[in-house]
């Protein structure tokens, strides 16, 4: 199912949770949240949390400067 | 969502405050009404760096009564880009001082009071308690999720900010009207994975991309108008050039503002962001030397191979003769370690000594035993060894 991620689309099997496609991008989840279609899903639900085809899933990175 | 007002108006507004806010009091949403309860409010301004200097100016010019400011830091050169609350005159002042000197001469109206002290979890209560809101100018996690959990325990919205390169977040944190700073993040990323802007860089105007926003919510909530950005995320790209926002609820699962809370009391946010690792902690302990060691075993002759674990750009501004560049990530993916002699003693170097000492873990854990890291990195090298080099 194709699913677009931080603005760009990409195919990922059917199941896929909002954890096991942070998984795919990176090794240290720490300071990175993740919104589906605009509504961040708490870091707790992600394991529960199946995407689906056609979502927009952004995920964005704590960034500490001021 | 549209909140009450967070202050009581003053009794009055001057002849002379009726001739400054004028634009303000034109405007039906603000109004007397509006421009008494700014008039009213007393506000609190972590740091008075990139966010903290539009932020300041804003907030001082709109009226509100009381300005505070914690920083403990003095202007140098390299604030002068974004930091536009200091000029070329405060290099080497107090940050807070000169700071309070750009407030007075935009609007003497206000009242500024310093806080010249690195907050703590000891002074955080004492000094945020008579400010209504407290916005956030803070360069690193760890004071950032000091500030969160203090306005969560005192119950005070948090006006939140953070930048890097070209990128921008900004949201309110009010727990009693929805998340905190740990329903968005409940963990700071592993120390070293995310640079600051003093390692990866900031385009100057994006300070005050941001800061402006964290101005117009704060007015926004002291005054008691318009939406205010409680559970939303606004992100903000200046590359592509679009604000967009996204919804954040408050997580019942939070450790300091959920249900079943675990946090119930300040903890110790230096272990808690890990400021550097325990591995680069255990790695660098009697295997650091100093910039004049360094100089030593040049001036020796001694035979070792220098490698700078800094980016490409940063070598471009200021480098230590006969370093190779190999910068830090190639250490931790493993691509490294081929590039490296196995007969030789290796030093590495970054800019102040934190990411080598990262380097150097991983440079240990793969056979490289008598490796060594420079205490202070290229910074010390400079101040201690060859002052007429530059500084970033």
């Amino acid at each position: 199912m194709d699913v677009i991620v931080n603005g760009e689309r990409r195919d990922l099997a059917p199941g896929t949770t909002v954890a096991d496609l942070v998984r795919s991008l990176t090794d240290a989840t720490g300071g990175v949240a993740v919104a589906v279609n605009d509504e961040v899903v708490p870091k707790a639900a992600w394991s529960g949390t199946p995407v689906s085809a056609e979502d927009r899933v952004d995920v964005l990175t704590a960034v500490q400067g001021g | 969502m549209s909140l009450p007002p967070l202050v009581e108006p003053a009794d009055e507004l001057t002849v002379e405050e009726v001739r400054r806010y004028s634009r303000h009091l034109i405007i039906p949403d603000v109004g007397m009404d509006g421009q008494k309860r700014l008039k009213n409010a007393k506000v609190l301004v972590v740091g008075a760096g990139g966010l903290g200097s539009p932020a300041l100016l804003y907030l001082a010019a709109a009226g509100v009564g009381t300005l505070g400011i914690i920083d403990f830091d003095v202007v140098d050169e390299s604030n002068l880009q974004r930091q536009v609350i200091h000029g070329q005159s405060d290099v080497g002042r107090s940050k807070a001082e000169s700071a309070r000197d750009s407030i007075r001469e935009i609007n003497p109206l206000v009242e500024v009071v310093l806080h010249e002290e690195r907050l703590d979890t000891d002074n955080v209560f004492r000094i945020f308690e008579p400010y209504d809101l407290i916005v956030d100018g803070t360069d690193n996690f760890a004071t950032r999720y000091l500030v969160n959990d203090a306005c969560v325990l005192l119950g005070k919205p948090y006006v939140w900010g953070s930048i890097y390169r070209f990128d921008g977040q900004a949201s309110v944190f009010w727990a009693e009207h929805g998340p905190c700073y740990r329903c968005l993040y409940p963990e700071p990323p592993p120390p070293g994975m995310v640079p600051s802007c003093a390692e990866g860089g900031v385009l100057g105007v994006l300070c005050a991309s941001i800061g402006s926003i964290q101005v117009n919510e704060a007015i926004k909530l002291l005054a008691g108008f318009g939406d205010p950005l409680v559970g939303r995320l606004m992100i903000y790209d200046a590359l592509e050039m679009n604000y967009r926002s996204v919804k954040v609820r408050k997580d019942p699962e939070c450790p300091l503002c959920g249900k079943n809370p675990t946090i119930t009391e300040l903890i110790d946010y230096e272990a808690f962001c890990g400021t550097i690792s325990q591995e680069a902690q255990d790695a660098a302990a009697g295997s650091t030397i100093t910039a004049g060691e360094l100089k030593e075993m040049m001036d020796r002759g001694e035979d070792f191979y220098l490698v700078d674990v800094r980016e490409k750009n940063e070598y471009e501004i200021v480098n230590i003769p006969g370093a190779v560049l190999i910068p830090k990530g190639e250490f931790l993916n493993g691509e490294a370690f081929a590039k490296l002699p196995q007969d030789k003693k290796i030093v590495l170097h970054c800019k102040s000594g934190a990411r080598s000492a990262e380097a150097l873990a991983a440079l240990k854990g793969a056979g490289f035993a008598n490796a060594v890291h420079v205490g202070g990195g290229v910074l010390a090298w400079v101040n201690q060894i060859d002052p007429s080099l530059p500084t970033y």
